[in-house]
């Protein structure tokens, strides 16, 4: 896996992954839950599931076992194999962002390399629609981040 | 304040944003912005300036003209923070990727 900083506002990380393309996809959406990083969720409290919702218009969404639900992305462009874009809907803070024109994009691009090898380029752009909270991302930031302890920090306000 | 504490202060206001996005995608100078947005010569200075002062954008002579373009330093620290964040959910993705695929019959 690689990483570049091209001299803009988005970030770009990319892998190959041993899978067909139509697989690379459906892991990435659909199957989103079984490789997001548990920890990597809004709300407290016990999480029931993740959900990509498979179409332009729908969300990834987080439900708990409270019955609280967390829309945090808007799927932007859904062309399965090949693209999916979805918005960022959350602060630097680490809540849910409800103006749009504050949200970044993610669009992840899928080619396949061979029958079984796809390589995937994820960026992340718009990055400087994030106009609020710097101060506590960059003490995140600056003790070396895990999301982890920035949920525990952002709770313990 | 930090630099990047200070970058993002200064995005927060709108139409500075707005302005930074025009200036990231293409230099340009206080009059070719002026004309451009709905602000005077010297808001577009003054905006130009915090800009400036937070990093973001940087000038530089051209004639009797300054030329405004994207400083790439300014978001470097943003930009960390989430290409560390992708860099490992992408890794957790690609082992899933893989292993469903071993799992395929």
């Amino acid at each position: 896996m690689t990483t570049t900083n091209p001299p803009s506002t988005s970030v770009r990380v990319e892998t190959d992954v041993e899978a067909p393309i139509e697989r690379a996809f459906r892991v990435f959406t659909e199957g989103i839950a079984t490789w997001w990083d548990p920890d990597h969720h809004l709300l407290d409290g016990e999480l029931l599931s993740m959900t990509f919702e498979p179409r332009v218009g729908g969300h990834i969404v987080d439900r708990y076992a409270d019955g609280r639900e967390c829309r945090w992305a808007r799927v932007l462009a859904y062309e399965p194999p090949n693209r999916v874009v979805f918005s960022w809907d959350i602060t630097l803070e680490w809540q849910v962002e409800t103006d749009p024109a504050k949200t970044s994009e993610v669009e992840v691009a899928f080619t396949a390399v061979a029958a079984d090898r796809t390589h995937v380029v994820l960026t992340h752009h718009k990055l400087e629609r994030h106009g609020t909270g710097w101060e506590s991302m960059r003490d995140a930031v600056g003790r070396g981040w895990t999301l982890a302890r920035y949920a525990d920090a952002a709770s313990a306000r | 304040m930090a630099d990047h504490s200070r970058a993002l202060v200064a995005l927060g206001d709108p139409t500075r944003r707005a302005i930074f996005e025009r200036v990231a995608s293409r230099p340009s100078s206080v009059v070719e912005l002026a004309h451009e947005f709905p602000v005077s010569r010297p808001a577009v200075s003054q905006h130009l300036r915090v800009l400036k002062d937070a990093g973001l954008v940087r000038d530089r002579a051209e004639g009797a003209r300054r030329i405004y373009s994207l400083d790439p330093a300014g978001l470097a620290a943003v930009r960390d923070y989430f290409e560390q964040f992708w860099r490992t959910s992408l890794a957790s993705f690609r082992d899933v990727a893989n292993r469903s695929h071993e799992e395929e019959p």
